[in-house]
Formats: structure tokens, sequence, C-alpha cells
């Protein structure tokens, strides 16, 4: 399983997927959405570990 | 697909870039958009190498992005940051500063950090001035924009600085174009730019260094450039019509990449050639109480809100 951080919530998914995948499995736009494992920066190409850790970071801000 | 290469030296890619067919390792992309923002400063004539420049910090990615660029770049780039009270529960101005104070001290040091708090200068924060007034939280922003945009001219102008800058990212551009698009607000539309000289009437130079970037872009290089920066939005910004336009055009990115880049570059190549000939623009007047231009007879905006205020200006190097 994967543990996904995002929005202050934490939650697990099955892993052996690419970030890119995991967005799309979370319903979350790839252009509104960076990926960070470890404090680095990924590509959304990147396929994630089964047991890893990823944060994903909403883009959007102003109002 | 596999993981994409850099394009410049075929390590593991940190960012791909599908409007630009662009995937780039983390050195290379920071070089890239310090780059990109050098060239587009120079292609709209923005600012020269030893004009002082007073850059608009919030605390957020794109602000901050944009000071570090700069700095990086040898421009003499200080930071203005106003505290417009905003709590909603959460201490957002109060946490917002503190980003901006640890970029400050880990990134600028040798730079002044100006620091406005709207209490100590005007009595009220910008969700008691709204308070005063109908409207709810849309009377807020557009409260908040107003307050902005008076107290970063002012400092501008009263400072000395050439030119004022904004972190406003393409996508930022691009809603607020779509927006007045949908409205056909043709005195916003001619107004949209990314950079307004100086103008005798009482308005200080602005400009948009990072109108060239999806905020995806000034978002990855915050994070590979380790500045901590605040993620959440603005309390009151949430159900904005601006985050709702944002998600329509990044909908209609995902399916078309470089469809934002062309509806804003495409606005501005025609905004040049004269869009909308024939109509004019408000003639300008002084404000006879702060200077500043306004379009209506009287006070301005901002101090028909602030008409109890008699404070002066207040200037804070920490």
């Amino acid at each position: 399983m994967v543990k996904v951080h995002f929005r202050g919530s934490e939650i697990e998914t099955p892993g052996k997927m690419t970030v890119r995948e995991l967005m799309k499995s979370l319903g979350l736009n790839p252009q509104s959405v960076l990926a960070v494992v470890d404090g680095n920066l990924v590509s959304n190409e990147t396929r994630l570990s089964d047991q890893g850790e990823i944060k994903l970071i909403s883009v959007i801000s102003g109002g | 697909m596999g993981v994409h290469r850099c394009r410049k030296c075929a390590a593991q890619s940190v960012i791909y870039m599908p409007q630009h067919r662009l995937a780039l390792c983390a050195e290379h992309f920071l070089a890239w958009v310090e780059k990109s923002t050098l060239d587009f400063i120079a292609k709209h004539h923005m600012f020269e190498p030893l004009d002082r420049v007073l850059v608009a910090v919030s605390g957020g990615k794109d602000s901050l992005s944009l000071w570090r660029i700069l700095l990086k770049s040898g421009f003499q780039a200080d930071g203005l940051y106003i505290d417009l009270g905003i709590d909603a529960g959460g201490a957002y101005s109060k946490r917002s500063g503190e980003y901006v104070r640890k970029f400050w001290r880990t990134f600028a040091p040798e730079s002044q950090l100006h620091v406005l708090d709207l209490a100590s200068l005007y009595g009220k924060t910008v969700p008691e001035m709204a308070g005063r007034r109908a409207g709810g939280r849309k009377k807020l922003c557009s409260i908040c924009g107003l307050v902005k945009r008076h107290e970063m001219n002012r400092v501008a102008r009263e400072l000395g600085y050439q030119v004022m800058v904004t972190g406003h990212n393409l996508d930022d551009e691009a809603a607020v174009l779509f927006g007045n698009t949908l409205r056909w607000d043709v005195e916003y539309l001619l107004r949209q730019a990314p950079v307004l000289p100086a103008e005798e009437s009482g308005l200080a130079g602005k400009a948009k260094p990072l109108a060239r970037f999806y905020e995806r872009e000034t978002a990855a290089y915050a994070i590979v450039s380790n500045i901590d920066y605040i993620e959440d939005e603005c309390p009151f910004s949430k159900g904005a019509t601006s985050l709702r336009h944002k998600e329509v055009l990044n909908s209609m990115e995902n399916g078309s990449p470089g469809t934002k880049l062309q509806f804003y570059h495409s606005f501005l190549r025609a905004r040049k050639k004269g869009i909308f000939p024939g109509y004019e623009r408000p003639v300008l007047q002084a404000c006879p109480k702060c200077a500043q231009a306004t379009g209506i007879p009287g006070l301005c905006a901002f101090c028909r809100l602030t008409t109890d205020a008699e404070k002066s200006i207040g200037e804070e190097i920490l």
C-alpha cells in the first residue's frame, strides 16, 4: 500500500502505479497537483513503490 | 509511458511541461525558469538591472519564488508584506507573515523587508473593513484587492522604487482574462497586461515577471528551491469565481495542452494590435486626500473606505 498525504489528510491506496494514475484514481487534475516523495519533486510518470509515501500538493491559489 | 528524461542532460526529470514538450531535471528546471523570467522581463521592458524593485510578497509560492529569482539574478529587490489581519480561526495572515520572514532570513538577509500592519495603520483589518459593508465574501475579496493595490502603490512611490512586481502567474492571468471575456468587460480587458508603466497621475509602475509560467511551474520552482511557503489558500477564497475559472481552464488544458498559454498570449498579441479601437480609457485624477489616481471625482475608493484613518505611512524594517 502507498500512503498518500493530501490537504492535511492521509489515505492508503494500492501501490504499483504511476503518480499520474494515482492522481487520476483520486479524481485530481494533474494540472492542479504536484507530487513530492522524500522531499523531492517527482514527475507524474514516476512509478510508486509499494509501501512508499507520497505527498500531493495542490498548486492552485488565489481567490 | 516511461519517465521523461531531462532534455538538457538526460537525467531523470522532475517535471514534464506538455505545452512546451519539455522535461527537465531539478537543476535544469531552475535554470530554465530563471532564464525565462529574465527574457520575459527584457521582452516587456519591465525594469532595468539597476532599478530598485519592490516585490509584493504574500508568503505563497509565487511571490516568494519571484523574490528568489530576482535576487539570484542580481536585482536590488526588496519585499513588502501587508498584514491584512485575516484570521478566520486559522491565523492565516499571521502564519503567512511567518513564512515571509523565514524566507527573508534564509534567502534575502541583505534585502529590506517592509511590513505594513493594516490594523495598526488604519485601525481595521480587511475583514473588519468588509464587515462595515454589505456583500459578504465577494465584498471582502474586492476590498482586499483594493487595499493591497492602494498600499503597494503608496509604498512603492513613497520609498522611491522604480517598479512594483507581483507574483501573478499565467493561470492567474488566464482566469482573470476568462472572467473579463465572459463579461466583455472592455475596461478591464484593456488594463490587463504583464507590465503597466508608471503614470504621472500617481500610479507606480507595475510588472508581473512570472506571467508566462503555469501555476504548477511556480509551485515546482518553490519546492525544488526548498522555499517553505504557505500551501493553504486564503480561507475567504473558497468557492471564489476565479478558482472555478481556473478549474475550467485546467480541465481544458488537460485534454489539450497549451490551451491556457495560447489563450493568454493570443490576447496579448491582439491587445498590442489595438483590440477594441475607439475605446477611450476614463480620465484619471488625483484623490484630494492621498493623491493616488482615481477615476471618480472626490475621494478615491480606498480613502472612502478608511475615512477615519489619519495615520501616516508605517514602515518597519525588520
